[in-house]
Order: structure tokens, then sequence, then C-alpha cells
């Protein structure tokens, strides 16, 4: 199958949207698909093979935060002369609903397009201005898909019709074969997110901290993640302090030791999340994993059952979950075991086959995908004969 | 010359609402072809999940009520006229979970001789038939949308294509075959 996947954002900014589709668009050649991805990106950075680039992004502010974003005639002219060229037999656009490349090529393209909703943004005061435009270009999306329960639920409020639910991949295996670190073992807490970003919740975990170790006091934590180090502890007493240890940004590799090493993975997000692909990573790794009650999480973690949860923002209940899991070797048995059954369904084998099933479902008997030819203002009127 | 400006103005207009009027319409064209793929690809899932059901309650790998049952209920999908079209693959689905209800059965399935193909169709035919189900329905909606537009129903824009139906089944699937993370066939 000749499929052409569209990235919305910045192939050389690192992000869980680029990401996946760099994962998914490896996972499809390995199966042995034609693809290609349309992403944004700076001429000079080196691209994999099958990348073409549509151009440089240009920052510009948007609902309260800078994106880098793909519009005019240049990227325009781009998006149509990459889905000529291609002869694709399925688009697959992601994030539609935000004005970018994805968006974008929805309005140049016909023929089957699946679209990816990953973030549930709150409808913005743009997208209801642009709704009328927005529409003619989003009604012709044959298959939607949500990447949770919780993904869906908003695209169905914000946009009505319906979507299916494919979670994102994890290559399971990676994870789980990863060697430990020793260095990393024995009493320890992890988190990897940004360090400076409150939604990722860090600052809740170091309100914890301090009652953690009243309890435990060989407990250590340890941080993967971008962000000033010293702003992080500086509520901390000393004491404290020295107990937490910045690990900085972590490779692909590191990343899967660190998992492989905790005795616990924390997860204290605040909110903005609509999938949390981490919990599955730590889930394949085999950490236990306490998390904050955000709808995206308790679902990803089976209710509860495959990872602890904490009402969000309560350092206080973090912090007693944190004791008890750590104290008790079954507990965390059980919710390794657990984990272990439950991430297969996360694993690129199941998630690529899902995605698979909806290219073919929308391609099944549907004509290949198709510059859109703006139809000129005298066939409109019937004069011209095609 | 304020005739001349009033008139020129009114072309421009009406020209403008010309293109607008066409351009809906293309958008419903659009959509009413795109609601007769999505009904092309839900009756090819739909038709597909009937006969790996019928395959399989005549292999003799199933016991004699599961096998009556389910072959009463796959043929009858498939023979069922238009308008009784959904309570029969309803009934379907019910009874591919009735059959299906554990795990031990698909087992059984899969150690039969070529069992291993077929309990893997049977599973990716339960999970597409709700996939072009919302396909097909999401369509429909877009279409209704446009359609109950004052603009559409005041000029007939949409001509004589049938005002579209959602298709409404119970298409839940068997657990023992949905459930993918505890070694069900992929």
């Amino acid at each position: 199958m000749r499929i052409g996947i569209v990235c919305p954002y910045s192939w050389d900014v690192p992000g869980g949207v680029q990401f996946h589709v760099r994962d998914l668009a490896e996972h499809l050649d390995g199966l042995g698909h034609e693809v290609s991805v349309l992403a944004p990106s700076d001429d000079e950075t080196p691209l994999p093979p099958y990348v073409v680039s549509a151009g440089r992004a240009v920052p510009v502010p948007y609902n309260g935060s800078v994106a880098r974003l793909n519009f005019g005639f240049l990227s325009a002219a781009r998006v149509r002369r990459w889905v000529h060229e291609g002869r694709f037999d399925v688009l697959h656009i992601h994030e539609p609903a935000t004005p970018s490349l994805a968006l974008l090529t929805c309005w140049a393209a016909q023929g089957p397009i699946v679209a990816t909703f990953h973030t549930s943004n709150p409808r913005s005061r743009a997208m209801i201005a642009a709704y009328p435009i927005l529409q003619p270009a989003l009604e012709k999306i044959s298959a939607r898909i949500a990447v949770s329960e919780y993904a869906r639920r908003t695209l169905v409020e914000h946009l009505g019709g319906d979507a299916v639910v494919i979670p994102n991949g994890v290559d399971v295996d990676f994870f789980a074969r990863a060697e430990p670190k020793a260095e990393w073992q024995g009493g320890t807490i992890g988190f990897i997110g940004r360090i400076d970003e409150p939604r990722k919740g860090l600052p809740v975990l170091m309100k914890a901290l301090p009652r953690i170790l009243e309890s435990l006091p060989e407990t250590r934590l340890l941080v993967a993640g971008r962000g000033d180090e010293e702003e992080a502890v500086e509520d901390l007493p000393p004491h404290v302090r020295e107990r937490v240890e910045f690990l900085g940004m972590v490779s692909d590799e590191d990343k899967a030791r660190l998992l492989r090493s905790v005795d616990l993975y924390v997860a204290p997000n605040t909110g903005g999340e609509s999938f949390g692909i981490i919990l599955v990573e730590a889930m394949s790794a085999g950490a236990p994993v306490l998390a904050s009650d955000l709808d995206a999480f308790a679902q990803v973690l089976d209710g509860g059952q495959a990872g602890d949860l904490f009402p969000r923002e309560d350092a206080g209940a973090l912090a007693d979950a944190a004791v008890r899991l750590l104290s008790s070797r079954e507990e965390r048995e059980r919710l390794r075991e657990y984990g272990r059954r439950h991430v297969r369904r996360f694993d690129w084998s199941t998630v690529g086959a899902d995605v698979l099933a909806v290219y073919e479902t929308v391609t099944d008997g549907a004509a290949a995908v198709a510059p859109d030819e703006r139809i000129g203002l005298r066939a409109r009127f019937g004069l011209a004969r095609d | 010359m304020p005739t001349m400006t009033t008139l020129i103005l009114l072309a421009v207009a009406v020209l403008l609402i010309g293109v607008y009027l066409s351009w809906t319409a293309g958008r419903l064209d659009r959509l009413h072809a795109r609601i007769d793929a999505a009904r092309a690809a839900l009756d090819a899932q739909l038709l597909r999940r009937a006969s790996i059901a019928q395959e399989l309650a005549t292999a003799g790998v199933l016991d004699p009520a599961a096998s009556m049952v389910l072959y009463q209920a796959a043929h009858d999908a498939r023979q069922a006229p238009e308008e009784q079209r959904e309570v029969a693959e309803s009934e379907l689905s019910q009874a591919l979970r009735a059959v299906f209800g554990e795990s031990a059965q698909v087992e059984a399935v899969r150690a039969a001789p070529g069992g291993e193909d077929a309990a893997v169709e049977l599973a990716a035919s339960v999970r597409r038939v709700p996939m072009a189900r919302r396909f097909h329905n999401d369509a429909v909606r877009a279409a209704r949308a446009l359609r109950r537009h004052r603009t559409v129903r005041w000029l007939r824009l949409a001509g004589y294509a049938p005002f579209p139906l959602a298709f409404e089944m119970d298409d839940e699937p068997p657990p023992a075959l949905a459930d993918r993370g505890n070694g069900a066939p992929q």
C-alpha cells in the first residue's frame, strides 16, 4: 500500500506527535508498505529517507503559546506536489484541527483521508471563528482516530461525529529488554519530563518528597528531563535536596534503562494529557507506576489496576501511596505482572494492525488520493465540459 | 451614475451567491460519495463477518448447539432484507458473543486444523465491523448537518439523494476475541 503521512510539527523538534509519526512510518515500512512522510523542517536538518520537507515552519503566537506552523502559497504548493507525486492509496494526517500542515493537506487533497487526533484541547476561540472554514476541510476525512477514549469524547463534543480509538504505539520489547543500571537501582523513584513545565507535575512530587523520606530515608529520586535544576529543588531542605539526582536529557536507550532500574515510576502530571505514552513505556520496562488520576492516565492504567492512582495535585496522597508501594514488594510485583500483560495492546504489532485495518476499511473500493483541483468559475456554471 | 454602481454591486452579489451555492452543492456531492464508499465498506465487513461465522459453524469444531445457533444467525444476517438488516446483524453479534464468550472456545477453534487462520480472520472481522460502522455514521452525520442548513433545504441543493440514515446495530465484539492484552489472536 502507498501511504502518505503528514506530520504537523517540525521534524527537528522532539515531541510526542513526531515520535509517533516516526515509529508508525518505520513500522509500516518494515511491513513492506511504501511510506512517505511530509513534515516541516529546516532545510539543513538531515532527514530519514522517507521524510519529505515541507519547508521551514514559521513561529506564530497561537492559542496562548508559540506554535510553529506552515501556511501560505509556498507550503500549499509543496503539499500539492507531494500529494500529486506520491500517488498514495491513503493519506494519514495528524492533528488536523490545528492550523497546520495537516489542515492544509486536508484542504488540498481528495480521496481516502485518515486523521488522528492526538490532543484533547478545549475548543479555542480561533476554532470557533474558523469553524465554517474548517468544517468543509474536515468533512473530507473518511476515518477519524482518537488516541484515547478521553480524546474521542472531546473530539465528539467539539466537532461532532465519531472516531475509533487506537492508542499510541510503543515498542514494548525495546523497553522490556533494556539492561538495568546498578547505580539507578535500590529504592529509587523515577520521573521523566520537562522540569520547568508545571503541567508535568514535578513540583507536586517535590512537595511530597520530604514526607516519603520521613518513612523511607534511603529513597532516591531520579529526574530525567530538560529544565532549571536549581530552581526545581530550591524549596527543599538540604537533606532532601541531596536525595534528588538530575540526569538531564537522556537518550532513548538510557530512558529504557532508567525505567528498567527504578522501583517506582511517578507521573504527577496536573492536566493537559490526552494519552500518557510514558506510562506505557514504564509498564513495558516493568516499572510499577503511580500516576495522578487524570482521565487519560486512568484509562491507560486500566482504571487503576495496572498502576496506582492518586488525586491530582495532592502531594500528601502521592507521598502515602509512594511509601505504601515502596515498602511492599508483593504489591510492586503484582503491578509489574499486570502491567506486563496489559501493555501488549499498546505494542506496535497490535496498534499497527489496527491502523492498517482502518486504512483498508477506507480504501476498500475507493479511488486513490489526488490533489483536489479547484473548479474554475466557468465549470461551476456548467459552461466548461471536462 | 448611482444606478450603474448599484447594478454592478448587484451583479457582484449575484455572482458571489452563485459561487457559494455551487460550492455548497459540491460539498454535498462529495459527502454523498463518502457515504456511499463508507456504506460499501461496511457491507463488505458485515458480509465477511457472516461468512467466517458460517464457515466456523459448519466446520464441526464447535459443539452442535453452538454450531446451530451460529449458523442460523449468520444465515439470517446474510439473507436479511434491507429493512431488517440492522436487527439481523445485531443478532449475529449476540450469537458470536454467546458462542465465543470464553477463551476456551476460541482456543478450541485455534487448535483445529486450519483453525488459527479462521480465529485470526474472525477476530479481525469483529473488530472491523464497529470501525466501518463508525466511519459510515460519521459521514452520515456530516451530510445531515449540511443538509439541515436553510439554504440547502430551501434551494433543494441535495437534489433527489435520499436523506442519509445511520446504520444502528449492536456490534460489541465477544470479549475473548477483542481482548488484545492477553494473547488473543491478532
